[in-house]
This record gives C-alpha cells, sequence and structure tokens, in this order.
C-alpha cells in the first residue's frame, strides 16, 4: 500500500461500508515497555522527502478542492454488464488527442501557401526527423477517429443509450460527428496534390448543390466563384483553429454530461428488483401504520 | 424601473454591443468573398486560323491567377458553325469541367463527344448533356477576336437549350424555377447578351 502513502487522503478510493481502513485500533500493550526508537535526523529526512509528492498534491487540492470533483469522476458507479463496447467514446478522444498532437507539430514545417505547401509536405516526409512517421500518423489517424466515432455512435444508438435523460449528449455528439467530417474534408485539400486538390473542388461542388443556400455555402468556402490561394488559408484556418476549438469545448460539454447523468447499462441485462420493495409490499398488506389500509 | 434593472439592462446592453463588435466584423471578414467580383479577365489562345467548325482544339489557360498551374483550366474551342445556326464569324469555348461535379471532361474526336471520366457523364458535341448524372450541358466561356487573336474571358453557364445564363456551380441545374432554387451569385459575371 506505499501507493496508497502518495495520493492525498481525499483523492484515496473511499471504502466501503462495513470495510475499516484500520486506522481505529487499539494502540499496542507493550508501547510504554518498549518505545520506538527516536528516528535519526537523516530517517526524518528520508520520511519527509517520501511526502513530498503528497504535500505538493495536498497543496493544490486545498486551493482548488479539485479532489471532490476528481474522485466522484474517476470512482463513479458504472452499471452492471459495462464491456469493451464503453471504451469507444475513450478510443474516439484518444484518436482526437493523437490528430491534436501530431496537428501542432506539422504545423511547426507546414506552409499554408498554394506554392509552397506541396514542397513542405515533401519536406515534412522526405527531410525531417521522423516527418513521415508524424505525417502519417495524422493521415492514417484521421480515417481511425472517423471510424471510431461512427463505431461509438453504433454502439449508442444499438445499446439506446441516447434515451431520456440523455438526448442532449446524442445531439452533441452527433454536432461532434459533423465537426469531425469538416475537419476531415478541410483537411484533405491541405497537401495540395492533384489527390486533394481535385477532392476538394468535388466535395465543395457538392456542398452547392443544396437549393438556394448551396450556391453560397460554395463560394463562401471557396472564398469566391473559383477554388484559389484563398481558398487553402481558409481551409487551414478552419482546419487548424476553428473547429478543433469548437471540438475541444464540446467534448468538454459531452464528458461533463456523461459523468452527470452516468452511463447505461447494456440492453441484454434486465432490471434487477429493488431490494427496498419487502416493505413496501408490507405497507400495502397493511401491516405497518402509515398509509395502509387497516384490517377490518 | 428599479435602479438595480436600470444597470442590469445598461450591463447587459453594453456587453452585447462589446460582443457585436467582436463577432460581426469577423463574420463579415469571413462572408465577403461571396459578394466580391474579380477582375475580368482576358487571354489570348491562339490565332483565328488555328481553329475550325468541325472539331474542337484544346486549349489552356489560367482562370484563377496566383495559385500556379492550379488555377490553370482547359477549354475546347471551335469556329460557329451553321449547322447548329451560330455564327462562323463567332468562337464558341466549352469548358472541360463536368456539369457533375467538376471532374474534367475530355473531347472524344472519334466519338464526337465529351466524355467524363469520373462518374460516366456524357456530352455531345456542342455540349449538351447526352448520358450520365449531370444535370446541364458543358459551361461555356465567353470569347472574342483582338488582332486576328481569339480572346478567352469570363465563364458562364448554359440551360438545356444553350441559352446563356450566369456561371452556376457543377452540380446545379439551371433554366426555369432552378433559376430560384440555384441563384446566380455575385461573385459570377453577367452572361453574354445575344
Amino acid at each position: 500500500m506505499k501507493l496508497d502513502s502518495l495520493i492525498p487522503a481525499p483523492l484515496r478510493k473511499p471504502a466501503k461500508p462495513g470495510q475499516g481502513n484500520g486506522a481505529k485500533g487499539a494502540a499496542p500493550a507493550d508501547l510504554k515497555a518498549s518505545p520506538p526508537e527516536r528516528p535519526s535526523d537523516a530517517s526524518r529526512l528520508a520520511d519527509r522527502a517520501k511526502e513530498a509528492p503528497a504535500d505538493v498534491l495536498a497543496w493544490v487540492d486545498q486551493r482548488t478542492a479539485a479532489t471532490g470533483f476528481l474522485t466522484g469522476m474517476l470512482y463513479r458507479k458504472v452499471p452492471k454488464g459495462t464491456n469493451w463496447f464503453y471504451t469507444l467514446g475513450s478510443a474516439t478522444l484518444f484518436a482526437f488527442i493523437v490528430q491534436a498532437t501530431t496537428g501542432v507539430f506539422l504545423a511547426m514545417f507546414y506552409t499554408p501557401s498554394t506554392t509552397q505547401a506541396y514542397a513542405s509536405i515533401a519536406h515534412i516526409n522526405n527531410d525531417v526527423f521522423l516527418g513521415a512517421f508524424v505525417h502519417g500518423m495524422h493521415k492514417w489517424g484521421s480515417s481511425v477517429m472517423v471510424i471510431l466515432i461512427f463505431l461509438h455512435m453504433g454502439r449508442t444508438f444499438f445499446f439506446g443509450a441516447y434515451k431520456y435523460p440523455r438526448e442532449l449528449n446524442w445531439v452533441i455528439g452527433v454536432v461532434l460527428l459533423i465537426l469531425t467530417m469538416t475537419m476531415a474534408f478541410t483537411g484533405y485539400l491541405l497537401p495540395f496534390d492533384q489527390r486533394s486538390f481535385w477532392a476538394s473542388v468535388v466535395g465543395i461542388n457538392i456542398n452547392g448543390t443544396g437549393p438556394i443556400v448551396g450556391p453560397y455555402l460554395s463560394d463562401f468556402l471557396r472564398a469566391g466563384p473559383e477554388l484559389g490561394a484563398t481558398t487553402l488559408s481558409r481551409f487551414y484556418a478552419i482546419h487548424m483553429l476553428l473547429v478543433p476549438g469548437a471540438i475541444i469545448a464540446l467534448i468538454g460539454a459531452h464528458l461533463y454530461l456523461v459523468v452527470k447523468l452516468g452511463t447505461t447499462a447494456p440492453p441484454w441485462l434486465r432490471a434487477e428488483k429493488p431490494k427496498i420493495a419487502a416493505p413496501v409490499a408490507r405497507l400495502e398488506a397493511g401491516s405497518e401504520g402509515n398509509g395502509g389500509t387497516p384490517a377490518r | 424601473m428599479t435602479r438595480r434593472r436600470a444597470f442590469t439592462v445598461a450591463a447587459q446592453g453594453l456587453g452585447g454591443i462589446a460582443g457585436a463588435a467582436i463577432v460581426l466584423p469577423a463574420v463579415g471578414f469571413a462572408v465577403a468573398p461571396i459578394f466580391h467580383r474579380g477582375k475580368e479577365r482576358w487571354e489570348a489562345v491562339g490565332p483565328v486560323g488555328d481553329f475550325v467548325e468541325d472539331t474542337y482544339r484544346q486549349v489552356v489557360f489560367t482562370e484563377t491567377e496566383g495559385i500556379g498551374d492550379a488555377g490553370k483550366t482547359t477549354a475546347y474551342v471551335r469556329r460557329g458553325s451553321k449547322q447548329f445556326g451560330e455564327d462562323p464569324k463567332r468562337m464558341v469555348a466549352v469548358s472541360n469541367r463536368c456539369a457533375h461535379l467538376g471532374c474534367p471532361v475530355r473531347f472524344i474526336e472519334a466519338a464526337g463527344n465529351f466524355i467524363c471520366p469520373c462518374h460516366g457523364g456524357v456530352y455531345d458535341f456542342q455540349g449538351k448533356r447526352i448520358g450520365g448524372p449531370p444535370v446541364r450541358p458543358l459551361d461555356q466561356f465567353q470569347t472574342r477576336i483582338r488582332n486576328g487573336q481569339v480572346e478567352l474571358g469570363p465563364r458562364y453557364s448554359v440551360t438545356s437549350q444553350l441559352e446563356p445564363v450566369r456561371a452556376r456551380d457543377p452540380g446545379e441545374f439551371t433554366g426555369g424555377v432552378w433559376e430560384y432554387l440555384y441563384p446566380p451569385r455575385p461573385s459570377t459575371f453577367p452572361p453574354p447578351s445575344g
């Protein structure tokens, strides 16, 4: 239990009812007969050093009162039957974190200019140390994130986890799905090779087929009547500033609601009969005083 | 109205004005290109003698400046044909941008048709749709002759009867009620008259 001593008391997993911490046992009887040795200065210093991490955490906790929130979040109850399908949301979050991290480092080398974008990507892939690896993580990771978010959505749908009271979280999830697709769409143009250029042309034209707003939407995306230099910088800004900010904010709201409302049991588990049922049954039989029909 | 309420309303109003002062210019900045029309651009693509009326000659010219090769586009140019009731002194320039989703079509000499590699759109010699998913004929470019050179100008779209209308994006219908469902964009040029 050395680990426990590193965690401040409020952050430790609370004991289950009926299980004491063993903290309130009687003092050993022979404490007076053979008192413990006085610790040396060195060992006292070592003891203090061991406490240092806990002290630091306690210092932060005293000023933020974060432990109540953290214990509530980390040790929240999950229903029986929770299984691997329930990790798809966390997996999507992890994929997003991978995208955000690799994206930040790609941005250090990428130039969002029509004349230099392709060359800067080639530079990342061919010259920069581990550049091809980071670029590959970002490129393939985008597909992983799209696949995972769809699987997560499918899990939520087939388990009925979108129902009351979790409808709002479903709506937030749908917005996150749309934002993820926006990320995939805007990111596709950035290498500015033939494939990304024509894929973006087709994608923007599909946007334009919506009646009435479509033509304006495609002009907005292109920043003009034809795909040009400002289209690339516009997609870059949407891809790395606008949408990621919105995604982070909405993930926060999504997680808040998950913790607040809890998760659902899988649909194949039948609800257990509440253990409180017995006294209620006695009440209905009229054997107790309150509210029961008196026996005649 | 109480003093407290007056202050609340005033503070919220000031906050709203401050918020609008940030948001409105930013939004305007982002949507401004929708209402901006660039300068009309004409480019010479070859002497008049290069073009005949019974087949197309492929020319490449710059439609969007400042993005290098990506801003170039391909047009198929021929002389007006009496067979179709066109003025032989005028040039016809058909855009190679498919009216389905914007892939580049090719003029197939043997068939006399334009064929799109992406989703199988087929257009006849004049650019009218005869097969596949496209929703209207191929776009055209305005043409003029200056100093014996054929010059190509702004793009325009056509209806199924080849009447000129303002340029539409691929995938958008033209003519009839579609002129209202796919309104012309302010960033495009008026079509040539006649």
